[in-house]
């Protein structure tokens, strides 16, 4: 296709587009989940939900990666039990550049969902089950509705982080072109190379375009949201 | 239909223990703000479990801790209209409208248009809650619970964050909708004018317990009451029928009694209105006063006499069928010599009667 990228810059590029969309579309729903408890419940453990969720915020990447590997890795308690029921292998494979990305990028994502939920009333909620709206029901059209501004928004920055996690998946599925090179993993690896200065740029480009579009979108929701909840 | 609630609950050092009977028509649960009236609601509603108590619906159970039976919110088939409103903002008012009906098929739906209509809101169908002014909003709120095909309506301050000129735009439909509907209707509110106008049956509450309940005119002329509703806003009400709008800006009503002059009543000739006379407000004399500027004499009986504890006294009047309740010093009610039994005029200034006293009899 574009033929101003050679074909290990043009599998970069689409393999972190592709990583990043199934990182996020997978997560999406456990991070709804997670932010409407962190957000609505009290429960027992909620310190230490809360402390897993943001821990890849602040450990370093590389300690995630390998903390992944010793997990999903093929001799990793919870890897092995996936490869052996159903076949599914994270290890050096696209697959686990997605858990990877995944997990970099849920705190972020939690926590603008967390913030959309928070700035709903809970009078609200408690007017439509007044009405006869189950909890279920409540959920659907009162609180995902006036949340789903912040919802796309929590679901761009994610994708916004995958597109730039490198430490923890290099650590987890090494850098193989075509397998397991990502954009950032490409940019490093060019630099490494003498002359590799210009295509690594290009991919610099890339970046900056992607993240840049990421950044207006969801400066753009988070102001839809304020809209739909005052209602005017 | 009839709720029949009985309840309790510590909420810290707070206890609230209380039990009543709400029938057919607007039942007020009056008391201080902290005395416990929305905690009551809220139990009703199922937004709070009571520690025990038995809540009944005619034969449905809602709660009955005993059973261990909590019907949940949801399913309690209610109309909740909160002092706020809550509106839902990403809805239209239509939509809003709706809402509880997508929940609610069953039995004979409330009409829309009926309901549209009644309300006055016809003109905001289209538009969000947002842009909505405070009476707007609540008439919309109002519309949505009674859309919801209630068994029951329950109405926790609808007017309390509304200025006059609001409260006296919603009144009249509050009262139509107590005309028109046979649902009960749990109302709470500390204003003695809200509550006059509009409430069949009182409960009076105080502290978290329900120091006395009954038919609103009964309870709203009981001299022992006037402590519990306040000595400035006790007061009873009398039944009267507009029979003419003279020219110089008074409205002519026949009370049993004799005539009444207010000034100018928006009514048509004939209509039945209730006044709500405070007790302040009326002058005793034993004898026909004369040369007197009040346009308002009317003869009564002394049936019940309270003495305070300070310089006040209440003094129940029976005139023709209406009771009147007077509250002046306890050196007047001693020199007059008024006990039960005695005769006297009752004098009430026109002016002292305020527009918002003036209401649709029940």
């Amino acid at each position: 296709m574009a033929d101003w990228l050679t074909p290990d810059q043009w599998s970069a590029v689409v393999l972190s587009l592709k990583v990043s969309f199934w990182a996020t579309a997978l997560s999406l729903p456990l991070g709804v989940a997670v932010a409407y408890l962190l957000a609505r419940h009290e429960f027992w453990g909620k310190q230490v939900l809360n402390g897993l969720v943001h821990l890849p915020l602040i450990l370093p990447p590389v300690v995630t990666g390998y903390l992944l590997l010793l997990t999903f890795g093929r001799r990793g308690a919870v890897g092995e039990f996936l490869e052996q029921s159903f076949g599914l292998v994270f290890a050096f494979r696209w697959t686990g550049a997605a858990l990877a990305a995944a997990v970099m990028a849920f705190p972020l994502m939690v926590r603008a969902i967390r913030l959309a939920i928070e700035a709903v009333d809970p009078k609200l909620e408690q007017a439509a089950s007044t009405l006869g709206a189950s909890r279920l029901w409540v959920f659907a059209t009162i609180t995902l509705p006036l949340i789903l501004p912040g919802v796309i928004a929590g679901a761009i920055l994610a994708f916004a982080k995958a597109m730039g996690e490198f430490g923890a998946t290099i650590t987890f599925v090494s850098n193989i072109p075509g397998q397991t090179q990502t954009l950032p993993s490409a940019i490093y690896s060019f630099l490494q190379v003498p002359g590799g200065d210009s295509k690594a740029m290009q991919l610099v480009l890339i970046a900056v375009a992607i993240a840049l579009a990421a950044l207006f979108l969801s400066e753009w929701l988070g102001r839809a949201v304020a809209r739909r909840i005052s209602g005017s | 239909m009839t709720l029949r609630v009985q309840v309790s609950h510590s909420f810290g050092a707070f206890k609230l223990d209380v039990g009543f009977e709400a029938p057919a028509g607007v039942t007020a649960l009056f008391g201080r703000s902290g005395s416990g009236k929305t905690s009551v609601i809220n139990a009703v509603a199922g937004l709070i479990s009571p520690d025990a108590g038995r809540i009944q619906l005619d034969d449905t159970v809602l709660l009955d801790t005993e059973r261990r039976i909590s019907v949940p919110v949801h399913q309690r088939r209610l109309g909740y209209v909160f002092q706020e409103g809550r509106l839902f903002p990403h809805l239209s008012v239509r939509q809003n409208l709706n809402y509880g009906h997508w929940f609610a098929p069953r039995g004979p739906a409330a009409e829309f248009d009926h309901v549209v209509g009644m309300l006055g809101i016809e003109g905001l169908l289209e538009r969000r809650p947002g842009g909505l002014s405070g009476g707007e909003k609540q008439r919309v709120a109002i519309g949505r619970a009674l859309l919801a095909n209630p068994r029951l309506l329950l109405m926790d301050e609808p007017l309390a964050a509304l200025d006059e000129e609001r409260k006296a735009e919603i009144l009249p439909y509050l009262e139509r909708l107590r005309g028109e509907t046979d649902i009960p209707v749990l109302y709470v509110s500390h204003s003695m004018a809200e509550v006059a106008r509009l409430a069949t049956t009182l409960v009076l509450m105080d502290n978290g317990r329900v120091i006395r309940s009954g038919p609103a005119h009964e309870v709203l002329s009981d001299p022992e009451n006037v402590p519990a509703l306040g000595v400035r806003s006790a007061g009873a009400s009398l039944q009267a029928t507009v029979s003419a709008q003279e020219e110089d800006g008074l409205t002519r009503l026949e009370a049993s009694a004799g005539p009444l002059f207010l000034p100018r009543v928006e009514a048509p000739i004939g209509a039945r209105l209730s006044i709500r006379i405070l007790a302040q407000d009326v002058i005793l004399s034993r004898t026909r006063p004369e040369g007197l500027s009040a346009l308002n004499i009317l003869p009564a009986t002394v049936t019940a006499v309270r003495l305070g504890e300070g310089p006040g006294a209440v003094i129940q009047l029976r005139a023709g069928d209406d009771l009147l309740l007077a509250r002046i010093t306890r050196r007047s009610a001693h020199v007059l010599e008024l006990a039960p039994g005695a005769a006297c005029f009752a004098v009430i200034k026109s002016v002292a009667v305020a527009q918002s006293d003036v209401g649709g009899a029940a």
